[in-house]
C-alpha cells in the first residue's frame, strides 16, 4: 500500500515538483501529515535526488547548442564501465551519463555549451581517457518534448462550446 | 385550413437555456469551466483502429442494429462491469450516441399523453424530447439534503394512471449524483408496483469515484422493463465519433429497431470499428482519465470549501454543482456578472430546470492548472459579493 502512495507521489512530483504537500494530499486523499512523511521518506531512500525547473531554453535568446555524444569504450584492465563513467560523470559541462546496450556504449550530455565548449570539451576532455575508443557528437537541433513536457505545444481546446 | 408551417411541436420546445456568447468567449484571457465533455483525446489505440478501417475498406452501412461483433462485445462488457445480461442478438442495438438512444427509446414506447417522470434538476434533452414526441413531461425534484438521489416517496407522489416511463440519469449529470444498490431497489419496487417503465441513461458509469456503479437494471425483475443507454463518449473519450446503445428486452429493441432503421439506417461503421478496439483494450485508458478526473473532483471540492462555498461532495460523472445562494444573485446573475467581472464561464443551475435555481454547474473536464486558475477567479469574485 505504502510502495502504491510512493509511486503515485512520485509521479505527481515528477509532473510539478512545486506542488505543496497539501495539495498533494488532496490530489491523492491522504493527510498532509501522510504526505510529508512518505516525501521525507522518498528523499532519505534517496528515491528524489532533487527538485529542478524544466526551461524551454529555445525561448532564451542564445546561441548555445546541446549535443548528445555516443562514447565507445574499450575496457582496460583494471578501468571496468563504472570507473570510464564515473571520470566522464566528473566533468562539469556533463549533464547526463548513460551506459547504453547497442552500437555504443555511453551517451554523455552536454547541454547548453557553444560550438567552442563542445568541441573542446571532445577533443581535450573526452578523448584523452585512456579506455576511449572512439565518440560521435550528434548536435540536437530542436527539442519537441522534454520532461513529459511538450515544448511550444499549441495549447488548443479542440471542443467546441454547446448550448447542451 | 392549413396548420402553420412549422410543426407546433417543434415550436413548443424552448431553445435551450444555456446561453452562450461565443463571441465574448474567443477573447483572450477568457477561461470556461463550462464543456460537459472530456477534455482528453481518443485514446491512440482507438483512434487508430478508426484508422484501419477506413484504410481496409470498411466504409460501408453497417447492419441496422450494429456490426454483430460490437453487440457481442458490448454483451460482454456489460455483463463484466455492471452484471448485465443481454443477449446481442436481438436485445442490443448501436445507436448514434447515447442521444438517440433516448430519443428511440421515447419515439419506441410513448403515445399521445403518456407521463414520463423526470427527476429535476435534469440534463436538457430528455424534456424536449418526450415533448416532441407528444408525451408529457412530470418532474420530481432532487435536493441537495438527499445528496440529489431520488426518493422513492418523492417518486410515488408523481405517479398517475398516465405515468409511463421514469427517466433515471445516475451517475447524474448536473449534480455529481450518484444512486447506490439500496437506493435503486427501493426505486425498483415503485416501478414493479405501478407497473412503470425506466429510462437508464448511464452514460456517466465509468466515471464513479470510490464507490463501484449499480445499474438498476441488474436488480430482480427490472431488466423487463428497463431501457440502459450508454455509449462511449465519456468513458473513451468518444464523444465525437456519435456512438452510443440500448440494451432492452426483446419486444423493445424490436421497436427501437424500427425507428432506428428509419431514422438513421445505422450508426457509423468506422465509429463502430474504433469502439470495439476501447472495449477490448481501453480499460487501462479509462482508468488513467478516471485518476485524472479524481484528482480535479477532490482540488474541486476542497477549493470550494475554502471559499465557503456550500457543495455537495459529487461521487460520479465530472461536474460539481455548488450552491451560490449564501450571495443573494440568482444563478443566472451570478453567472453572468462572473463572466463579465472575472472572464470565468460556469452553467447556471436553472439550464437544467427550475430547481437548478441557486446552484452553478462547474464541469471539471479540463487541465488541473485550468481549474486552479478559475478557482481563483471564483474566490476573488466571491470576496466581492459577500
Amino acid at each position: 500500500m505504502e510502495n502504491k502512495d510512493i509511486e503515485k507521489l512520485l509521479e505527481l512530483l515528477e509532473k510539478d515538483s512545486t506542488l505543496s504537500e497539501d495539495e498533494l494530499a488532496d490530489l491523492l486523499g491522504l493527510t498532509p501529515e501522510k504526505i510529508h512523511a512518505l516525501k521525507a521518506k522518498a528523499s532519505e531512500d534517496g528515491m528524489i535526488i532533487g527538485y529542478q525547473a524544466v526551461i524551454d531554453w529555445g525561448k532564451v535568446a542564445d546561441e548555445l547548442a546541446s549535443a548528445l555524444i555516443e562514447v565507445k569504450v574499450t575496457p582496460q584492465k583494471g578501468i571496468g564501465f563504472d570507473k570510464v563513467a564515473h571520470e566522464i560523470s566528473k566533468f562539469d559541462e556533463v549533464s547526463a551519463v548513460y551506459l547504453m546496450s547497442g552500437g555504443y556504449d555511453f551517451a554523455v550530455m552536454l547541454e547548453r555549451k557553444s560550438m567552442k565548449e563542445i568541441s573542446a570539451f571532445v577533443f581535450e576532455k573526452l578523448a584523452t581517457l585512456p579506455s576511449i575508443s572512439s565518440t560521435a557528437t550528434h548536435f540536437i537541433l530542436r527539442k519537441y518534448k522534454d520532461h513529459k513536457i511538450i515544448l511550444d505545444k499549441a495549447d488548443e481546446d479542440k471542443r467546441v462550446e454547446r448550448p447542451l | 385550413m392549413k396548420s402553420p408551417l412549422f410543426s407546433m411541436r417543434v415550436d413548443a420546445i424552448e431553445p435551450p437555456k444555456i446561453k452562450i456568447d461565443f463571441a465574448q468567449l474567443r477573447k483572450p484571457g477568457v477561461i470556461s469551466l463550462s464543456i460537459g465533455e472530456p477534455d482528453f483525446e481518443t485514446p491512440w489505440e482507438i483512434k487508430q483502429a478508426g484508422i484501419e478501417a477506413i484504410q481496409n475498406g470498411y466504409t460501408f452501412y453497417a447492419d441496422d442494429s450494429g456490426l454483430p461483433k460490437l453487440r457481442s462485445e458490448i454483451s460482454a462488457y456489460v455483463k463484466r462491469r455492471y452484471d448485465l445480461n443481454y443477449d446481442p442478438n436481438g436485445e442490443i442495438l448501436v445507436s448514434v450516441g447515447a442521444s438517440e438512444a433516448i430519443d428511440l427509446a421515447f419515439r419506441a414506447f410513448l403515445n399521445e399523453g403518456d407521463e414520463v417522470i423526470i427527476p429535476q434538476p435534469a440534463y436538457n434533452s430528455y424534456g424536449p424530447l418526450v415533448t416532441l414526441v407528444g408525451g408529457k413531461v412530470v418532474g420530481v425534484d432532487l435536493y441537495e439534503k438527499n445528496a440529489f438521489r431520488l426518493q422513492p416517496d418523492d417518486f410515488e407522489k408523481t405517479i398517475t394512471p398516465a405515468s409511463k416511463l421514469l427517466v433515471l440519469n445516475y451517475p447524474h449529470n448536473p449534480t455529481g449524483a450518484i444512486m447506490e444498490k439500496a437506493d435503486l431497489e427501493k426505486i425498483a419496487e415503485v416501478c414493479l408496483k405501478h407497473n412503470l417503465y425506466v429510462v437508464s441513461d448511464e452514460i456517466y458509469s465509468e466515471l464513479t469515484y470510490g464507490k463501484k456503479h449499480c445499474s438498476i437494471a441488474a436488480l430482480p425483475g427490472m431488466k423487463e422493463r428497463t431501457i440502459y443507454i450508454s455509449g462511449f463518449s465519456k468513458a473513451f473519450a468518444m464523444t465525437g465519433w456519435r456512438l452510443g446503445y440500448l440494451c432492452a428486452p426483446k419486444e423493445a429493441i424490436a421497436h427501437i429497431r424500427k425507428v432506428h432503421q428509419y431514422g438513421s439506417l445505422a450508426a457509423p461503421t468506422i465509429s463502430q470499428y474504433a469502439a470495439l478496439e476501447a472495449l477490448k483494450n481501453g480499460q487501462e485508458e479509462t482508468a488513467k482519465m478516471k485518476r485524472a478526473y479524481d484528482e480535479r473532483r477532490r482540488y474541486l471540492i476542497k477549493a470550494l470549501k475554502e471559499m465557503k462555498l456550500d457543495c455537495f461532495a459529487p461521487e460520479g460523472a465530472f461536474y460539481v454543482f455548488p450552491c451560490i445562494k449564501k450571495t443573494g444573485l440568482s444563478s443566472e446573475e451570478f453567472v453572468n456578472r462572473l463572466f463579465t467581472e472575472e472572464k470565468l464561464l460556469l452553467i447556471s443551475g436553472t439550464a437544467f430546470g427550475p430547481l437548478g435555481e441557486g446552484y452553478v454547474r462547474i464541469s471539471y473536464a479540463y487541465s488541473l492548472d485550468k481549474l486552479k486558475e478559475g478557482m481563483e477567479r471564483l474566490a476573488r469574485f466571491l470576496s466581492k459579493h459577500r
